[in-house]
């Protein structure tokens, strides 16, 4: 018999989509009968206690949670995002909820035995419930108590060889896309950039410094699928410099029809026979490409990389040999001067162990950041408000037509005193000797 | 809102064990404080730290951001660490009574 009647919740068990709720409430039955005797470090009924807080926030359309939360482990200043019930006597077992973010591997893949391991830990010591995974690639933990934190870390650490992952004004889990482990569009290997960046600023990530939160992510071509350009404040894409690899037998099996259009991906519905004209070529955004006589060619020079062509018939197209990536930087939420996409700040970049061309780039920004930026100003904010020159005096770089879109429509343009012949300090009596009153 | 007594004097903290008000630090807190923040000894490092941190709160009526700290004190953030195990906002701020910081931590 569940603790708290919950008839709106209720609801949610029923379609064919994966029910939290169901989930939740197996969960909450688990914990009652508890089949491996564990000494339950947090209260038995933390999840009846989540399901009847929820459904208390159904019925009176508002969150139940205090505000805000400061807990964390000895060493770091972030990895725990502490919560507590508005309700604590109502719901004693969710008082304390926090929660841990766990560092995960690049790409998410794991074995059933190191799950397994984390899950016992947190069976025993937390709610038993998790998020696989938070937005930013943690392995989150949801609902432990304050006198639950050290104890989980040690275990983690010691036993588990797991960090934590970071929270706070600092450097977050860093994220990728699965990479070269099983893609063939892969630019570069993203679970190795991924990791080794990880390594290389855990001081960053565990001990707040920054003005505020800062990102990476890794996509491994422009597809994004870790989507680096809209969710990190530093996006590396991988990309190609030299020619598209075209096999032109393969693209013949695409227009014979041996070869379906996008690995099948449109194959719900009935679009026709492959029309390579109207689904490559005239949707190439440069018009780069042509079909004649049986022959695709495309003129490289004129290339986006978009990956339109190569995405619709992978078989036949390649990306080229000579691989790298690409640097954009800012993209944020809204909060507090609007949302920003990354803008290119690097066109093409070596992305080879032990990426240091990446690093000092990464560096130099910090190094301006850290200095300029106002509090709680992310970067792309303080691009902003700064100017995207001066970023790239930062960084030592040359501007460069790639760094734009299109050219600034007004004429509001700042020179640099040693640009001008003369330089500033005029005499007004000097320009009256010319021009009267 | 909880409440605990140390050697005479009362102090109303939240779940984390922030002062809730400021008014109420006394040097007899951070005594109070101190073990839970893993400290077993505070040394003129320590105070250094607390007094910035009150005199930048009094005057601009919020916490300095950890560069400022840095620079001010002459300590790296390391090294605050090493004073407050549990780092210069859960630790140094705590024990300074200051208010307990907010966003998105």
């Amino acid at each position: 018999m569940a603790k708290h009647p919950t008839p709106l919740l209720d609801q949610l068990e029923s379609g064919p989509w994966p029910s939290f709720v169901a989930d939740l409430k197996i969960g909450a039955e688990n914990r009652h009968k508890n089949e491996k005797g564990l000494e339950l470090q947090i209260p038995e009924d933390v999840i009846d206690d989540l399901l009847g807080v929820l459904e208390l926030s159904f019925k009176d359309g508002t969150t139940h949670w205090k505000h805000g939360g400061i807990v964390g482990v000895f060493g770091y200043g972030g990895g725990v995002i502490g919560r507590y019930c508005d309700q604590p006597e109502m719901f004693p077992g969710v008082a304390h909820f926090h929660t841990m973010r766990l560092n995960q591997p690049s790409g998410l893949y794991y074995t059933a035995e190191y799950l397994e391991q984390l899950c016992d830990l947190w069976d025993f010591r937390g709610s038993g419930l998790t998020n696989m995974h938070g937005s930013t690639g943690d392995i989150v933990w949801l609902g432990t108590r304050t006198e639950q934190l050290e104890e989980i870390f040690y275990e983690l650490t010691h036993t588990y060889n797991q960090d934590l992952g970071g929270s706070g004004s600092n450097l977050r889990t860093p994220a990728c896309c699965l990479g070269m482990s099983r893609c063939e569009f892969a630019c570069f290997d993203a679970q190795k950039m991924c990791t080794d960046f990880t390594n290389e600023y855990q001081d960053m990530l565990h001990r707040p410094q920054f003005p505020y939160k800062f990102k990476f992510k890794f996509d491994a071509c422009p597809n994004g699928c870790v989507a680096a350009l809209a969710r990190s404040d530093f996006s590396i894409v991988g990309t190609w410099k030299d020619d598209i690899q075209i096999d032109q037998e393969a693209v013949a099996a695409y227009v014979g029809g041996e070869f379906a259009p996008n690995a099948g991906a449109h194959a719900g519905r009935d679009w026709g026979k492959f029309d390579i004209q109207a689904e490559v070529i005239d949707r190439c955004p440069t018009g780069c490409m042509s079909y004649e006589g049986g022959k695709l060619t495309i003129d490289n020079k004129e290339c986006y990389r978009c990956m339109h062509c190569i995405n619709v018939m992978p078989r036949a197209l390649r990306p080229g040999k000579e691989k790298g990536a690409s640097i954009l930087v800012g993209a944020k939420a809204p909060i507090l001067d609007g949302a920003q996409l990354s803008s290119l700040l690097v066109p093409f970049i070596p992305a080879e162990e032990p990426f240091d061309e990446i690093k000092e780039v990464v560096e130099n920004i910090w190094d301006w950041w850290m200095e300029e930026g106002k509090n709680r100003e992310r970067l792309g904010e303080t691009m902003k408000r700064l100017g995207f020159q001066k970023m790239l005096d930062a960084c030592g770089m040359e501007a460069d037509a790639r760094h734009v879109q299109e050219p600034r429509t007004n004429p509001y343009i700042f020179w640099k005193e040693d640009e001008v012949p003369g330089g500033w300090d005029r005499d007004v009596e000097e320009f009256r000797k010319h021009h009267q009153r | 809102m909880p409440s605990v007594e140390f050697q005479g004097k009362n102090f109303d903290i939240d779940e984390d064990g922030f002062l809730q008000r400021f008014e109420d630090w006394c040097p007899e807190w951070v005594d109070y404080v101190k073990d839970s923040e893993g400290i077993k000894d505070l040394t003129d490092e320590h105070n250094k730290v607390i007094e910035f941190l009150q005199d930048y709160y009094k005057k601009n009526g919020i916490a300095p951001m950890v560069r400022i700290l840095s620079k001010v004190t002459g300590y790296k953030l390391k090294h605050i660490y090493e004073l407050f195990p549990s780092g210069p906002g859960k630790g140094a701020c705590k024990m300074a009574g200051l208010p307990k910081p907010t966003g998105c931590v």
